[in-house]
């Protein structure tokens, strides 16, 4: 005769249970491990796993001469390519007290610009598949082609460009490069009407998102977040306005604030950046100057001994460069602040209290990169 | 009653925004317009890359199997990952002197990061994008290369 075992019922309503979301997940856009404590459907608390995708980008630096560290930034926020080659370009210049010629300042922010077009319209398309809607994807992914075939037919790549060099450009734009930019701007003038008619009037996706994950003010500020997420809370951030480099001094662009601070403002911040930085590229076009791609460098560059920072904006948040120099062509030690490290601290303190379905959508809002979180 | 009515409303609006959706996919659905997908294995012969497209580095000889490197082995100190081995040999000149000349440029295909500082730091050109992009092979050891042809020589004019 089988014995019978009298376990103790629990409650389970009560009961709190972990389960681990990703590293194989297909919402957190890479291999991210989110430790999620549950109790029901609501989420208790939450543990971010980094270091799947470690490659010790900064200790890398450390071997590497100036001009060969451009390489490396690319592979951390692979989306933003363009922009980290841009920080450390100006560290490295603004250290030497280079001047860098006003064409190659012009053909930077507007491929800057670009780039954050790009990233933006990447965010878009996987928000969208996040939230259920598969059409997004192609969608987002076909206007996105239309960037990455003039990035292709000027630089000869498509995601990892390696095109600034310390004190220019790698080579000079293509003479087809003015025309097609325009032809873009055209081109997808049209077609943001289109992601507006998709989603954003979508009411399935307003009332997932409109109320849920709520970031305010002064946790944005303590959390260190920065970019799109941080300004949906009405954190002024913009490092183009507050610090320009570039040519941002000289055109003309509003810092979009909102006042929310929830999924949907978020959503909302990315949507509007992407008008401004069409903006900011019809203004500059046109006027690109002539004169050299590059600044006349030094064969080897030696960085005064001494400490660095330089920060720009990329298309998720603050991106800062820290260097230590000993007056060796390589630095001492070199120190990326990265703006999706940041961003991901908050993720446990916004998804508190929401149910295991919104922290998908608070995910895609916040617009992570895992291989920029982990380096 | 006021409750009732937002109730409806709501799925009033929901249907309407859902509409506005489909009418974008079925206006695409019914009129693709633009075709932007490529055929990419069918379309080879005619599949033509953008001139500064960087598929691999190589050493582009003339017609006289005369190449324009002269084995200094900048590209070796500029390339990031050890990617490039320059190998040198001396030959006699007739004048008694010995003159170093490249015996061999090994490019390992399968470390190269495509940053192309090499090409950029090279001081007499010698090395420049290729258009090949269709790298996969069975065995690793393939992806080094020696770019510099056999039997080739350095182009007369080119002075170190």
């Amino acid at each position: 005769m089988k014995e019978v075992i009298n376990l103790p019922v629990k409650n389970i309503e009560e009961e709190e249970y972990h389960i681990n979301m990703g590293p194989q997940h297909p919402s957190t856009h890479g291999v991210l491990r989110l430790v999620v404590s549950l109790q029901g459907e609501i989420v208790k608390s939450l543990k971010p796993h980094c270091g799947y995708i470690h490659r010790g980008i900064e200790k890398m630096c450390e071997k590497d001469t100036y001009p060969q560290i451009i390489h490396l930034t690319d592979r951390m926020d692979y989306l933003s390519a363009h922009i980290n080659n841009h920080a450390v370009c100006l560290l490295v210049e603004n250290a030497l007290e280079v001047e860098v010629p006003e064409r190659v300042k012009y053909i930077r922010t507007i491929i800057d610009e670009l780039n954050r077009i790009a990233s933006h319209q990447l965010w878009w398309c996987s928000f969208g598949m996040d939230m259920g809607g598969l059409t997004c994807y192609f969608y987002g992914l076909r206007d996105r082609e239309k960037i990455l075939d003039i990035f292709e037919e000027s630089f000869g790549s498509r995601l990892l460009h390696s095109y600034y060099t310390p004190g220019g450009l790698m080579m000079d734009i293509h003479p087809d490069f003015q025309k097609n930019v325009k032809a873009f701007i055209k081109y997808f003038r049209k077609k943001i009407k289109d992601y507006d008619d998709l989603l954003t009037g979508n009411m399935i996706m307003q009332l997932r998102t409109k109320g849920v994950g709520f970031l305010s003010k002064e946790d944005a500020i303590s959390y260190g977040v920065t970019g799109p997420s941080g300004r949906a809370s009405g954190f002024s951030c913009d490092v183009r306005k507050h610090h320009p480099y570039g040519v941002y001094d000289k055109v003309d662009f509003k810092e979009i604030l909102g006042t929310k601070g929830d999924t949907f403002e978020r959503y909302m911040m990315r949507m509007n950046e992407m008008h401004e930085s069409m903006r900011i590229i019809e203004q500059l076009i046109d006027n690109i100057p002539a004169g050299d791609y590059t600044a006349k460098m030094k064969a080897v560059l030696k960085l005064p001994a001494g400490e660095y920072y330089q920060r720009v904006e990329a298309s998720r948040g603050e991106l800062g460069v820290y260097c230590i120099s000993d007056g060796n062509k390589t630095p001492y030690r070199m120190k990326f602040r990265s703006p999706n490290f940041s961003n991901l601290s908050a993720l446990d303190h916004i998804s508190r209290g929401v149910k295991i379905a919104d922290l998908v959508a608070i995910g895609g809002s916040l617009d992570y990169v895992i291989p920029d979180i982990d380096r | 009653m006021n409750s009732i009515f937002e109730y409806f409303a709501d799925i009033f609006h929901t249907v309407k925004s859902l509409l506005t959706g489909m009418k974008v996919t079925g206006r695409y659905f019914f009129s693709p317009g633009e075709i932007v997908t490529q055929q990419y294995p069918e379309n080879r012969k005619t599949l033509k890359m953008y001139d500064r497209f960087k598929g691999e580095v190589i050493m582009p000889h003339n017609e006289h199997n005369e190449h324009r490197c002269t084995g200094c082995g900048i590209c070796e100190t500029a390339c990031p990952n050890g990617s490039i081995e320059v190998l040198q040999a001396k030959i006699d000149m007739p004048d008694g002197k010995k003159k170093r000349i490249i015996d061999k440029h090994i490019y390992h295909l399968g470390m190269c990061t495509f940053c192309g500082l090499c090409i950029k730091s090279c001081p007499s050109d010698a090395l420049a994008w290729g258009q090949e992009f269709e790298h996969a092979v069975f065995d690793r050891s393939k992806l080094n290369k020696t770019l510099n042809q056999p039997g080739s020589s350095i182009i007369k004019d080119i002075v170190e």
